[in-house]
C-alpha cells in the first residue's frame, strides 16, 4: 500500500521492480481465509437475491476452452450466451463467450448484433510456454478476428523465478498487441501459491496496464478461490486509490452454483466496494454456472424449481 | 441497481423456535421453585425495548436454600461419583447444547441485543465446545499435574456478567462440575434467559437434583450468595469495582476466589503488519459484541510511520459495519444491552470530546427504540485521558500513536489492567519481542479475540486471578 504515487519507473529495472513489490504490505493467509469465510455468511434473500442474479448472469464470461472445441459448439454456445433461457426472454445476455483464437471469427459472427462480447484466451493458454513472438501473433490474430477482450496468462516461470521485469515486459507487449481491446491478465494463483505472490502479481499486472486481473485459467487446481479473489479485489481497490483508475477482476474456475456467484458479490461490494458491481469491472469466468443461475432465478420467479432438463446444456 | 442490492434485504432469523414463558421462577434442586418474596424484574429486549419475561427474585433465604441443595448434592452424589459418570452427564449437556442451538442463539440475542450471527457463530458453539472439552477432563483429573489425588472444593457460588450470559456460565459451570463441585449461579439481572434454558437442559439431561442451581435476581442477591458462608468457592466475572468489593467480602475466609475483571487491551499495529487483516483484527478487536468484551482491544497502538495510512483504511471498513436488529443475520453490531450501560458509555464519550480527542463515528441509521451507541473512533487520544485509561465496554475506540518498540510496550503496559493485548506485525522476532514485555493474560498475534476451551484466560493486576479454561483452569476447583 504505497501512500504516495510511485515513481513512474518503478519498471526501470528488475531490481526496482522487486523493491517496489516486495515493499507492499504482506498478506496474512489465516486473516484473509477468515475475512472471506466471514463474509460468506452474509444472506441474500428475496428481492436481493433477485437482483444479484440478474447480475450474475450479466457478469457471465460464458467460457469453452476444450481441445475438442468446434464451430457448432461455439455457435450453439452463442445463442445460449444472447438468450440463456429460451423460455423467459426477461434473462439478460450473459456479459462474454471466451473461445481460443481459432474460434473467435465463428463466435463474433453467430454473436452480431447482440451486445454479447467475444473473449478469447491468448499467449500459448494456458501455460503460455511459447516464445513472446508466438504470443503476440496469437493475440494479433484474435483480435485481428474480432475479438474484443484478450485474457492473457502471465509467465509463472519467470515470476517464480525473480524475473518481475520480464513478466512486465510481456505484458506490456501483448497490451500492445492487442491495440485496444480489453486485456485480462490470468496470474494463475494456484501456481503462485502464496497471497502475498497474489497481491505481487496483481499490482505488477496493473502497472503494466492490465485493464482486468484474473485468478485463473481453469486448467490448474486450485482455481478461483472467495480468499484469492478478496486479495485481489483489495489490489484493485487500493491501485484505484492511488491511480485513480479502476481494474477489473475476474475470478474464473470452479464457481458452479448460484450461491458461490452471489458470495463473490457479496466480496466486491463489501471489498472494492459498489462501483465494482458492473459487469465493466467484475466478471465470472464459468460455464455450467449459469444454468444454476436460471434455475435459482425460475425458482425465484415461480416458486418451483424446474428439473436440469428444461436448460439448454450448451 | 448495483446500490440496491446490497441493501441486502432483511434476513431475519425466525423468533418462533423460543417459547418464552411470562415468567420464571429460581431453579433450586432440579426444580423450578418459587422465590420466598414477591419482587420480580423484568428482562428487556435491549434492542426495542419489549419486556421478554419476567423473574423472581432470589432472598438470603432462597440462597440458603440452593446452597443448602447443592451441599447435599456434592455429599451425597456428585462428589463421590465416578470421574467417567460425570463425565458422561456433561458430555450429555454439551450434546443438547449443540442441539438446542438455534434456540439458545435466538433466546440469547432476544436478551442481550447482539448479533445473531455472533450468538450463532461464537457464544453458542463455544458453550457446547466447553462442555465438551471438560467433561474429557472429567475421569483424568489425576492426569492433570495437580497431584495424585486432587479433590473437588466442594459447593461454588458463581456469578456471571451479561455480555457473554451463556458463555460465561459454561465457563463456570463446566470445569466445577467436572472436577465434581457442585454450583449456584446467578446470572445477570439484564440476561437472566439462557441460564434457565440451560436449568431445563440440566433436566432434560437427567443431571442429579442440586448439582446445578440458578437463582436470579439483581445486586443484593450476587451479594448475599458470595456472602454465603456455606459455599467452598466464589467465582466471579464483571467489573472491577464489584470484584474489589467481593475480594473484601471473601478475604479472612477459607473459601478460595477467583475474579475475572475489567480490562483496556491494547491493540498494537507495527509498521511492517499485514494491513488489510490488521485493520480486520482491530476492527474485531472492538466492534465485537459491541464492545462488551472484557478483553477487547479498546486502544489501538499504531505505529507513527502508518498511522495516516492505516486510519483512513480503518474509517472506510467500520462504514461497512452494519449497525440494527440484531435478529437480522446481516447485522454486524447489535444494541447496547442495558440503558445503564449506554448511560455509562455516553458519558465516557463525552469526556474524551472534553478532554480534547477527536471522536468520529460513521453515518448510521440507528433504530429509534431501544439502546443504541454508533461505533466511535477517538483519535488525538493521549494516556492521560479517561477514553484511553478506563474500561468502556462499548463500541469506542482510542487511538494512540506510538515511535518504537520500546514505546509501544511501555504504553500498552501503562495499565491498571493486563487482560489482553494484541500485536500486529509480519516480523516473527519482533512479535516474540513484544508478547515477551506485555503484562497481559492473553497476547494475540496477528489475530483477536480467539477463544478456546482448552486456553486459560485470565489477567494481571486489576483485571483478576485466577484463569479460567484449560488445564490451569481446573486447579480453581480443586484441592491438591
Amino acid at each position: 500500500m504505497p501512500s504516495t504515487t510511485p515513481a513512474p519507473d518503478i519498471a526501470a529495472s528488475n531490481t526496482s521492480l522487486r523493491a517496489y513489490l516486495h515493499g507492499l504490505p504482506g498478506v496474512d493467509e489465516v486473516g484473509a481465509r477468515e475475512r472471506a469465510a466471514q463474509l460468506a455468511t452474509r444472506s441474500v434473500k428475496t428481492t436481493a437475491k433477485a437482483q444479484a442474479i440478474d447480475l450474475a448472469i450479466r457478469m457471465v464470461d460464458l467460457t469453452t476452452l476444450e481441445g475438442a472445441d468446434t464451430p457448432g459448439k461455439v455457435r450453439s454456445l452463442a445463442v445460449k450466451a444472447a438468450h440463456p433461457d429460451p423460455a423467459d426472454r426477461s434473462v439478460p445476455p450473459v456479459a462474454a463467450v471466451c473461445v481460443y483464437p481459432d474460434l473467435v471469427a465463428v463466435a463474433v459472427e453467430a454473436l452480431a448484433d447482440t451486445g454479447v462480447a467475444v473473449a478469447s484466451v491468448a499467449t500459448a493458454f494456458p501455460s503460455g510456454r511459447s516464445p513472446l513472438a508466438a504470443k503476440l501473433s496469437d493475440t494479433r490474430r484474435a483480435v485481428a478476428d474480432g475479438a474484443s477482450e484478450i485474457d492473457m496468462v502471465i509467465d509463472r516461470g519467470a515470476f517464480l523465478a525473480g524475473d518481475y521485469r520480464a513478466v512486465f515486459d510481456q505484458i506490456v507487449a501483448v497490451k500492445d498487441a492487442c491495440a485496444g481491446a480489453h486485456l485480462k491478465v490470468i496470474l494463475e494463483t494456484g501456481e503462485l501459491v502464496t497471497y502475498d505472490n497474489v497481491r505481487r502479481a496483481s499490482w505488477l499486472a496493473m502497472h503494466a496496464g492490465a485493464d482486468f486481473i484474473k485468478t485463473s485459467t481453469g486448467k490448474v487446481s486450485p482455481a478461483a478461490t472467495p480468499p484469492v479473489t478478496l486479495v485481489m479485489l483489495e489490489a484493485v481497490r487500493d491501485f484505484h486509490a492511488l491511480t485513480g483508475r479502476r481494474v477489473g477482476v475476474k475470478p474464473a474456475g470452479g464457481i458452479r452454483t448460484t450461491k458461490d456467484a452471489i458470495r463473490y458479490l457479496v466480496l466486491v461490494n463489501e471489498v472494492a466496494g459498489a462501483a465494482w458491481l458492473d459487469p465493466a469491472l467484475f466478471r465470472l469466468g464459468a460455464s455450467s454456472l449459469l444454468n444454476d443461475l436460471l434455475m435459482q432465478r425460475a425458482k425465484l420467479s415461480t416458486g418451483v424449481y424446474a428439473g436440469p432438463d428444461y436448460y439448454t446444456l450448451d | 441497481m448495483a446500490d440496491e442490492i446490497f441493501e441486502y434485504a432483511p434476513a431475519p432469523e425466525s423468533r418462533a423456535v423460543v417459547s418464552l414463558r411470562s415468567s420464571y421462577d429460581l431453579f433450586i434442586d432440579g426444580e423450578f421453585t418459587p422465590a420466598s418474596g414477591e419482587e420480580r424484574i423484568t428482562t428487556l429486549n435491549p434492542a426495542d425495548e419489549e419486556p421478554l419475561a419476567e423473574v423472581a427474585v432470589a432472598s438470603e433465604a432462597d440462597i440458603d436454600r440452593a446452597v443448602r441443595a447443592a451441599r447435599r448434592a456434592f455429599e451425597e452424589v456428585w462428589g463421590p461419583m465416578p470421574g467417567a459418570e460425570r463425565g458422561k452427564y456433561l458430555f450429555r449437556i454439551s450434546r443438547i447444547i449443540q442441539e438446542r442451538a438455534r434456540e439458545l442463539a435466538v433466546l440469547e440475542t432476544l436478551d442481550n441485543g447482539k448479533p445473531i450471527k455472533e450468538t450463532r457463530d461464537v457464544d453458542i458453539p463455544l458453550a457446547a465446545a466447553h462442555f465438551f472439552y471438560h467433561a474429557g477432563w472429567a475421569d483424568k483429573l489425576e492426569h492433570a499435574g495437580l497431584g495424585p489425588a486432587p479433590r473437588p472444593l466442594g459447593v461454588a457460588a458463581q456469578v456471571i456478567p451479561w455480555n457473554f450470559p451463556l458463555l460465561m456460565l459454561a465457563w463456570k459451570i463446566a470445569p466445577a462440575l467436572a472436577t465434581g463441585n457442585t454450583v449456584v449461579l446467578k446470572p445477570a439481572e439484564t440476561t437472566p434467559l439462557t441460564a434457565l434454558l440451560f436449568a431445563e437442559i440440566c433436566q432434560e439431561a437427567g443431571l442429579p437434583p442440586g448439582v446445578v442451581n440458578i437463582v436470579t435476581g439483581a445486586a443484593s442477591t450476587g451479594r448475599a450468595l458470595v456472602a454465603h458462608p456455606g459455599t467452598d468457592k466464589v467465582a466471579f466475572t464483571g467489573s472491577t469495582a464489584v470484584g474489589r468489593e467481593i475480594a473484601r467480602t471473601v478475604a479472612g475466609t477459607d473459601r478460595r476466589l477467583t475474579l475475572e475483571l475489567g480490562g483496556k487491551g491494547a491493540n498494537i499495529v507495527y509498521d511492517d503488519a499485514a494491513i488489510d487483516q490488521a485493520v480486520e483484527g482491530v476492527v474485531t478487536g472492538i466492534f465485537f459484541n459491541q464492545g462488551h468484551v472484557c478483553c477487547a482491544g479498546s486502544r489501538l497502538l499504531v505505529q507513527e510511520s502508518v498511522a495516516e495510512e492505516f486510519l483512513p483504511r480503518l474509517r472506510a471498513r467500520i462504514e461497512r459495519l452494519r449497525v440494527g436488529d440484531p435478529l437480522d443475520k446481516n447485522t454486524d453490531v447489535g444494541a447496547i444491552n442495558s440503558a445503564a450501560q449506554l448511560a455509562r458509555i455516553r458519558d465516557l464519550a463525552a469526556t474524551g470530546e472534553q478532554e480534547g480527542a477527536t471522536a468520529w463515528s460513521p453515518a448510521c441509521d440507528l433504530p429509534e427504540r431501544g439502546y443504541w451507541f454508533a461505533p466511535t473512533v477517538f483519535t488525538g487520544v493521549s494516556q492521560a485521558h479517561r477514553v484511553a485509561r478506563e474500561e468502556i465496554f462499548g463500541p469506542v475506540l482510542s487511538v494512540l500513536t506510538f515511535r518504537t518498540p520500546e514505546e509501544a510496550v511501555l504504553k500498552a503496559n501503562n495499565t491498571p489492567y493486563g487482560l489482553s493485548a494484541g500485536v500486529w506485525t509480519e516480523k516473527g522476532s519482533r512479535m516474540l519481542w513484544t508478547a515477551n514485555r506485555l503484562r497481559a493474560g492473553v497476547v494475540w498475534s496477528n489475530t483477536f479475540n480467539k477463544f478456546d476451551p482448552a486456553s486459560p484466560f485470565g489477567g494481571y493486576k486489576e483485571s483478576g486471578y485466577g484463569r479460567e479454561g484449560g488445564r490451569h483452569g481446573l486447579e480453581a476447583y480443586l484441592d491438591g
